[in-house]
């Protein structure tokens, strides 16, 4: 179970406050106007944003202040998900080791993961030799082999067209499920969220309101979000 | 959403704060020492004071002389487009490895005694110049700095928007306006700064002064500690000069440092864009006759170092080979050092915008400490523990390493920035610190800036002629200081010829190290 208690995010003049929870297994897709502060709630669970006050618990452990890669989460962003000087499958070893050196039942870890997202025999391609939708492939392969209870997504799949996000929404789910993963996924799209999420959270007016039931909150949106989705 | 204000994952930076001590240790370390041999103020001469004169004027004229030089030199540079433009570009970065000794052995072949200069003058029957002096010691420095702010300038140039010329041209402006309304403004930002980082440099500048220099009426500061160590065994004389020319740096640093004086010297200039430029006959005619000129000022010493080199390489004898090992070690262990405290102090200056200023300000102290007040310091702490002559060759690769890292700093600092910017987050998700970042992450996105500065630390370690006179053992020189041994014997020929060797050690070791990191940043 993820709690945020009486959380409080200051980020020069931009404030949000947090009050939620939430538990393994749920999609939950966070929307809110741009600029209301989506991003930087993910930054903070992450770890890259220390709250001006307020708590975050995690199965009751309190992880405020523990640094990025010793939190539960696994994250992927906006951009930048992948060292472009390394092969797809160095880009995800890092993902179980920091220092690469990989024991055989690791690597066999690194090829089903590589397996898993359909990129067995590109393994030693560089990001550039890959399309935008094989990358996103593979930061989720690296996703996998972290093996975090929470999964953190940053419009991941801004940049892709209609029907490869789609592709990769529906991947998203799958490992979800098969990690049995709370996922959390900014997005402003309405349709990526009536996809996969059961759950919205809306972050509008300073506020991130507590995880809601997706289909209801779309069909029936209080003004906040109905500005938003117009 | 660009939120970094506050990572969780800030660490200690422990590798920074050690660099930082480290360097603070050899600027004050070596002052304090200074202060507490030279026991209070009042022992300086009529002499000192000479010297202190002589240093403020050679380094005002230097920086007069290369201010006003770099000004038609870069806007011909910047606006007429030639053949090997590209090349001579290029060239004005090499003044600034070039070894002393190499480039002064090269200006004394074109305008020493008997030099081209005074042959052609006198086969006219026109007077002769001296290259001994104050006029020597400002020519040597013109030669190294006017390229340097040459630089600078055409960097002003081509930042200035194409648009604002052709607004001017279809607003029909004659030279004058274009020069005053939009050329001159540029000049105007950039000019303080580059006079004062030219000032600060020839006011340190030891090597120039110790070929060119000497007698009463041509010693700077820095010449006079070297002969009150040297000569006169007298280390209190010695200190309290130190203690005048760490004034006289930590002054013209401040200005410097309040000036804004540009530090990416040692940038590239990629950028080609031409700008518009008067067609009419007159104004091409002087351009190329300044090109050409400068062409002459800058190419000529090092063509005549080649060219007197070779004949000089057969009068060589073995004990030439000690030496290069000398100054190759020597080069490669200042090398590692400066790429280490470079890349130390990059993170930590990264990782905590609010410190940046303390530790630029101690990497900028770099530029004003003065190599000869740095090896005083530590002769006088370390010789009552071991002989200093034992140990000359770490302490010349410590002392160099500090000196070339405000330049590799200006390298490698924006390219860490831009990798941190990109990647630290990612980095930071996957736990990767210390040993693995630096393996998996910043050497191979730092790969060209890194190699670049180990080329620039490597050539300005091997050419020094620094601290390594001050003492080293005569019996165990390294390749500058054997050639300087060499001109001090009027074995003429030899030195010209171990300058050679020495110049294609320098260029070398630096195409070899940029070399290597372009290409395995392409890999």
């Amino acid at each position: 179970m993820l709690t945020l208690e009486a959380l409080h995010l200051r980020q020069d003049t931009f404030s949000l406050q947090a009050e939620l929870t939430a538990a393994r297994g749920q999609i939950i897709a966070v929307m809110g106007p741009s600029g209301a502060g989506k991003s930087t709630l993910l930054s903070a669970l992450g770890g890259f944003l220390i709250p001006q006050a307020g708590r975050i618990y995690w199965d009751g452990t309190d992880i405020t202040y523990t640094p990025p890669a010793a939190r539960p989460m696994a994250m992927v962003f906006q951009d930048n998900n992948l060292f472009v000087h390394l092969s797809a499958w160095q880009n995800v070893a890092l993902g179980l080791r920091p220092n690469m050196r990989l024991d055989a039942r690791q690597r066999a870890q690194v090829a089903s993961a590589l397996a898993r997202v359909g990129l067995s025999d590109m393994a030693h391609r560089k990001p550039a030799q890959l399309s935008g939708g094989q990358q996103g492939r593979v930061a989720l392969a690296r996703v996998l082999v972290q093996s975090r209870p929470i999964l953190l997504l940053d419009e991941p799949f801004a940049a892709l067209g209609p029907a490869l996000r789609a592709e990769m929404l529906d991947l998203v789910a799958e490992l979800a499920r098969d990690l049995d993963a709370l996922v959390l996924m900014v997005t402003h799209l309405p349709e990526d969220a009536a996809r996969i999420a059961d759950q919205i959270i809306l972050v509008a007016e300073g506020q991130a309101h507590p995880p809601q039931e997706a289909q209801s909150l779309l069909d029936d949106p209080p003004p906040a979000l109905r500005a938003y989705l117009g | 959403m660009a939120d970094r204000s506050g990572p969780i994952s800030a660490r200690p930076h422990w590798a920074g704060l050690l660099a930082a001590a480290l360097l603070l240790a050899l600027g004050l370390g070596s002052l304090g020492a200074v202060l507490v041999w030279a026991g209070g103020f009042g022992a300086l001469s009529n002499a000192d004071f000479a010297a202190l004169r002589f240093t403020l004027i050679q380094a005002l004229l230097s920086a007069l002389l290369s201010c006003v030089l770099a000004v038609p030199l870069a806007r011909a540079l910047a606006r007429r487009h030639f053949v090997m433009r590209g090349l001579w570009v290029t060239l004005l970065g090499a003044p600034f490895i070039l070894p002393v000794i190499v480039a002064v052995m090269g200006l004394l072949v074109i305008f020493g005694r008997a030099g081209v200069v005074n042959m052609l003058s006198g086969f006219w029957n026109g007077p002769q110049i001296s290259i001994y002096g104050l006029s020597g010691v400002v020519l040597a420095h013109v030669f190294f700095n006017l390229p340097l702010v040459t630089r600078m300038l055409l960097h002003g140039w081509l930042a200035i928007p194409a648009e604002q010329f052709r607004l001017a041209d279809s607003l029909a402006f004659t030279p004058r306006d274009r020069f005053r309304l939009i050329e001159w403004p540029m000049l105007r930002g950039l000019m303080p700064g580059a006079f004062a980082l030219v000032f600060l440099i020839c006011t340190t500048s030891f090597a120039v002064a110790l070929i060119l220099g000497g007698g009463p009426k041509a010693t700077t500061v820095e010449l006079a500690i070297y002969q009150a160590f040297r000569f006169e065994f007298d280390l209190g004389h010695a200190a309290i000069l130190a203690v005048l020319q760490i004034a006289l740096g930590l002054a013209a640093a401040l200005w410097a440092y309040g000036a804004r004086a540009p530090r990416d010297v040692a940038q590239g200039l990629d950028r080609t864009r031409i700008l518009l430029a008067p067609a009419g006959l007159p104004a091409r005619l002087l351009d190329g006759v300044i090109l050409g000129a400068a062409s002459l000022f800058i190419i000529g010493p090092m063509v005549a170092i080649v060219l007197n080199g070779v004949a000089g390489l057969g009068d060589l004898t073995s004990s030439l080979w000690p030496a290069i090992l000398r100054s190759m070690a020597v080069a490669m262990a200042a090398m590692l050092i400066t790429l280490a405290l470079a890349v130390a102090l990059s993170a930590a200056i990264t990782a905590r915008p609010k410190l940046a200023w303390l530790f630029e300000g101690i990497i900028y102290m770099m530029l004003a400490v003065s190599p000869l007040v740095i090896g005083t310091g530590l002769f006088l702490l370390i010789f009552p523990v071991i002989d200093p002559v034992s140990v000359a060759l770490p302490i010349t690769a410590l002392i160099n390493a500090a000196l070339a890292l405000p330049f590799v700093v200006q390298v490698i600092l924006p390219a860490y920035r831009q990798s941190e910017a990109r990647f630290g987050r990612l980095a930071d998700q996957l736990g990767l610190s210390g040993v693995d970042r630096l393996r998996w992450v910043i050497l191979p996105r730092l790969s060209r800036p890194l190699g670049f500065g180990a080329g620039l630390a490597a050539a300005l370690s091997i050419g020094d002629l620094g601290v390594v006179a001050l003492f080293a053992d005569p019996s165990q020189p390294t390749l500058p200081l054997y050639t300087y041994q060499l001109m001090g014997a009027y074995r003429t020929d030899a030195a010209a010829g171990a300058a050679l060797v020495l110049l294609g050690l320098t260029l070398a070791t630096f195409w070899l190290f940029d070399k290597g990191g372009r290409t395995y940043a392409d890999t």
